[in-house]
């Protein structure tokens, strides 16, 4: 998968903000992962220790915020959660819907010491 | 005492930098670009094979193939006819990403071309997340793979500018229902260009073509 190369850019992002602000150490690192955006927690975890050695993130513990998927009809505005069985819209049976969350995949913020 | 640092930034925004310089240089030589994405297997090669022949004499076509391993997708496309056909082997990664094209794209003289045709790995769900910078992402669904696929790939289907249904000549022994499937496909992606066809048959293939015509003289 993927994984490894996220994990580095991931890294890279950290490492380079935690440059700016002058830090000793990065403790924490917040991560927001929308359901659909097919990212894999455990292998990003799987990857980090590998690659954050030696670095100031070295014992950073890493936090997923999920945020669950959200569509709106774009007939009816009524905002539901697809299921794999059912995409159309439950309030109206409107097909052509927005993607309104769920594909997020950012670092929202760091803790640093 | 920790400090808290917001940043909020895209994970993937390295690879959409890249994605956008190599936007830039397919643009500065006029070239129309596709990316093919598909399950292992849905006819993406084939899908190239058809085309190509089709093409002849009225588009110059370059095809860039991506797999994790061999040179069988780029050596097919090259004996269809293909004007240069470059194979990326991955080493493992289940897509393509923006470094990977740029290196394939610095072996073309992309001025030498009217089209260039990328084939993504066979994979549904991750080279969705990884532009390229091609103008145009083609999604090739097939139709032994069941017609449920939009349901459970979302992410994929909406995203995409053009969908080709390849092996519709399978539809009388498979149970596809070609109304649930659309039905799927039009909540996520509304209006999209849509292209039943076979590779094995040729039904369907001149609309395709078509469309590849008229995006490449825009171009
Ligand atoms: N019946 C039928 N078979 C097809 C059609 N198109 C492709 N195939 C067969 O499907 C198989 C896979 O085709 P490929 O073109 O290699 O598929 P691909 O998507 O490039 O596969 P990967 O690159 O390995 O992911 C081959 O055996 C093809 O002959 C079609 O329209 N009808
Ligand atoms: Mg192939
Ligand atoms: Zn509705």
């Amino acid at each position: 998968m993927h994984e490894l190369s996220v994990t580095q850019s991931l890294l890279k992002i950290a490492l380079d903000h935690a440059e700016k602000a002058n830090a000793q150490r990065i403790t924490d690192l917040h991560i927001v992962m929308g359901e659909l955006s097919s990212m894999v927690d455990d292998s990003i975890q799987f990857y980090w220790e590998l690659i954050a050695r030696d670095t100031i993130a070295e014992k950073a513990a890493l936090h997923f915020r999920r945020v669950p998927a959200e569509l709106q009809c774009m007939t009816c505005f009524h905002k539901y959660h697809p299921t794999d069985q059912e995409l159309v819209c439950p309030q109206c049976g409107g097909v052509g819907a927005k993607i309104i969350a769920g594909e997020e995949f950012a670092l929202e913020s760091i803790d640093v010491e | 005492m920790p400090t808290n640092i917001p940043i909020v930034e895209n994970i993937l925004n390295a690879n959409d930098r890249l994605a956008e310089e190599n936007r830039a240089r397919i643009d500065a030589a006029g070239v129309f670009s596709i990316n093919i994405l598909a399950s292992p297997g849905a006819g993406k090669t084939s899908l190239i094979e058809q085309t190509l022949p089709l093409l002849k004499g009225k588009l110059r076509v370059a095809a860039i193939d991506g797999d994790i391993a061999t040179s069988i997708d780029a050596d097919r496309a090259a004996a269809a006819g293909a004007g240069a056909a470059i194979q990326i082997n991955t080493g493992g990664d289940c897509h393509l990403d923006a470094v990977m094209l740029r290196g394939a794209l610095e072996q073309l003289d992309l001025t030498q071309f009217d089209l260039l045709i990328v084939e993504n790995v066979g994979n549904l769900v991750c080279p969705a997340n990884f532009k390229l910078g091609t103008h145009k992402t083609v999604l090739v669904a097939s139709v032994p793979e069941g017609d449920d696929k939009p349901y459970k790939y979302p992410g994929t289907y909406r995203g995409v500018d053009a969908l080709v249904i390849n092996k519709i000549d399978l539809l009388p022994y498979v149970n596809f229902r070609m109304d649930y499937f659309q039905q799927g496909v039009q909540v996520l992606n509304p209006g999209v260009t849509t292209f039943p066809l076979s590779c094995r048959t040729g039904e369907g293939l001149d609309a395709w073509v078509e469309w590849l015509i008229a995006n490449s003289r825009k171009a």
